[in-house]
Order: C-alpha cells, then structure tokens, then sequence
C-alpha cells in the first residue's frame, strides 16, 4: 500500500492465523455456509452488474433463484455455491494465487434483469 | 487476490482494476464504542458512489510482506448519511476483527471496496410492512434500513409510516445490544416502529423482554401475519438465521420474501470476523 505518511492498515505477523473459528457457545457448531450475497465481492471482480441479483437456474434440478439466495460455502481459496433445493454446485468461484477462476457449468442460465448504467453502483 | 497493490492508488487517479467496484482508500474519521466487543468506525471515502441499507463492503489489510487478509462487513450508516459507518464485533481469535476493532483510530486508513450485493437490500421504496431479525451484530445491515428509514420521514414527512416496521433482535446479554440508545430514541419517536429485544444467556434485574433465544413461537407473536406479506430480512449467525428462516416458512410466510444473510467466521462474512 502506498498511503503516504498515514498509519497504514498493515497487520502484524502473529495476528496471521488460520481461518477464524467461532469463540462462542453462539457459533458452536457453525457451519461455514453463507448466502450467494457473500459471494459478490468476488463475483464483482468478474461481472460488472450485480450478479447477486441475477436469477440462476440449477442445471441439475432447474430451480431458479437469485444467486443472493443460493447457499455459499467459502473456504481459502474462494466460494462454491449450491442450490438450496437440491445441493447441487450451480457456481464456483477461486482465486488460485494470481488468477480467478469461474465454473459455471452448474447453473444452465443466468438472467441479469434491468442491465444498464443505473444497475451499476 | 487478484490485483494486489497495483490496483491500490490515491481515490481518484487511474486505476487497473476494470471491474465496476474499485478498492478505495477510506480514512477513519471517528471510533465508538458500542459494547465492550464492537466499536463503530466512521470513514470518509472519497468518491464514494453512495450505497443502499443492506449492502456490505469489503476490507483488505495488507501485512508489510505483502500477505492480504480480506473480509466483508456491513455498512451500518444509512444512505443519507456523507460518510460510512462499519461496525466490527472483535473475535478473540480473528486476523482481521482485532486490528479493526482494537487497533484502528482516527485518521487511519485503510483499503475498501463498495459498496457489494443487491440482494439483502431494502429501500422505502420497497414498501413494508418491514419485519427484521437480527443476532448479535447481524443488526448492522437491519440498522442501516431502519436509519435509512427514519431519515426519509426527515426528508418527506410521514413517508415511513407507509412502511411500519418491526425489529427483533437478539442479543447475549444487555451490554452487547448494538445501538440500544438510538433503538430506544428510534423506537419512543415513531409509533410505526416496533424493537423487541430477546436476551440469551443474562438479563438485568427487572428484565421484561425476551429472555431466550428466537423460537417459532417469539416469532408468532412478534411477526406481521403472513396474510400481510411482510418483508422479511434475517441477519445473524448461520444456525440462528437458518432456524428463524425455517420457521418463518412454517409459519406460512412466502420464502420469496425472507431474505436472509447468514454470516460466518471465514472470508466471506459479514460483520463476525
């Protein structure tokens, strides 16, 4: 980072740790699934428009869902993402080192409704 | 991660990154704590696009050899408001939380990008009735809708009481409710809006609100009947949004209108890590 002569936003090593665990009763037993919300700040790397609220259908059991709404499981290399009914992978997103990887075979379309320059934040 | 500290500039000259949602440089104008665990920080990011109640932004730290730890938090300030407002929970075992939370002071900076996801987000526009469930500090995004709220009544008179609201929320003990004065301040001002409080494990002497965790039956109370499609959004923990989700369903509301954001303790969370 380049900040000047501000404080930077730098961590020390020993606060590097492996991936946060839960550390109270609350989150005992926690799982790591999130929702496809999660999932947009990778996706945006991608995708200029939203993509969470682009609809997605399975390609395995043909639900469509906003991809919002579709189970996110995120591990360190990045997301992968199942349809609520039926579990199946409908999208995976990684970011191996240096690249972004996107596997959508799993979702047979997706539709992104009022594209334009007002859809873009 | 994709573009490193290439795509780091000064807000406002080029950048490498030819996504829409650039990384910014936010400086932290003001810190307040909140509960003995979560401080709110307050940032002036330059060029900031604006946001809507919901969205989440997400913050990269970067160790000086170069190692980047990345998570998302929810924006806690309503889109009224010039500058942005994040509230971090500490996690004791955390790489990100701490610094945010305990290191982090004013004029500081630190790298953003934002504002993330159109789907957990709700305007006045979208009318109500508005029904909200948070835990712990899953009522950060909850909180930006409800001062998203409370500041159009401001602009154009009684728009919000188009839109009754209704909160529950459910904390561990008193001193970890996010927002309480303002909760409180909100919910004494505007007739329309209702705050339910559900403590977990400690309640005050004297304690009249809940005092367990958010079942189906607290939720049959609380809730608008499903006959009035509520707008539903949950917030929390994974095991509590996933309970309240199903028995909100049970209960007969619409799936299609219960949004939900579950966070988690990984990189992809939101307000926890």
């Amino acid at each position: 980072m380049t900040v000047g002569e501000h404080r930077e936003a730098v961590m020390d090593g020993e606060a590097r740790r492996a991936p946060e665990k839960g550390v109270d009763d609350e989150r005992a037993g926690e799982v790591l699934r999130l929702d496809g919300n999660a999932a947009a700040g990778i996706l945006s790397e991608v995708f200029v428009p939203d993509l969470t609220t682009a609809l997605a259908t399975c390609a395995h059991c043909g639900t469509i869902r906003a991809i919002g709404a579709l189970l996110v499981y995120a591990h360190g290399m990045g997301m992968v993402m199942r349809c609520p009914n039926c579990d199946a992978v409908v999208l995976r997103v990684a970011r191996p080192r240096t690249q972004l990887w996107v596997d959508l075979t799993g979702a047979k379309l997706v539709v992104m409704a009022g594209v334009g320059a007002s859809s873009v934040a | 991660m994709s573009s490193g500290t290439a795509a780091t500039r000064e807000p406002g000259s080029a950048t490498v990154r030819s996504a829409a949602i650039a990384w910014r440089l936010a400086t932290v104008v003001d810190v307040v704590t909140e509960t003995p665990r979560a401080r709110t920080l307050v940032l002036d990011v330059p060029g900031w696009p604006g946001h809507r109640a919901g969205q989440h932004v997400d913050v990269r730290l970067t160790a000086e050899d170069g190692y980047q730890a990345e998570r998302s938090y929810s924006i806690a300030s309503a889109p009224e408001d010039a500058r942005i407002a994040l509230t971090v929970q500490r996690l004791d075992d955390g790489e990100v939380s701490p610094y945010l939370s305990d290191v982090l002071r004013g004029g500081d900076r630190l790298e953003l990008r934002g504002p993330i996801g159109g789907y957990f987000v709700w305007g006045v526009a979208l009318g109500g009735p508005l029904f909200l469930v948070a835990g712990g500090s899953g009522i950060v995004p909850l909180m930006a809708m409800l001062r998203h709220r409370a500041a159009a009544l401001t602009a154009n008179g009684d728009a919000r009481h188009g839109v009754p609201a209704r909160l529950l929320y459910s904390s561990r003990r008193w001193e970890d409710v996010f927002y309480r004065a303002e909760l409180a301040r909100l919910a004494e001002d505007d007739g329309t809006l209702e705050v339910a409080l559900a403590l977990t494990h400690e309640a005050p002497p004297g304690w009249t609100g809940f005092r367990r965790l958010i079942d189906g039956r607290m939720l049959a109370e609380v809730a608008w009947p499903p006959a009035e499609r509520p707008k539903v959004f949950v917030c929390g923990p994974t095991p509590l949004v996933e309970a309240v989700a199903t028995a909100l369903v049970e209960l007969g509301h619409d799936p299609a209108l219960v949004k939900t954001e579950r966070f988690g303790p990984t990189g992809g969370s939101r307000s926890a890590a």
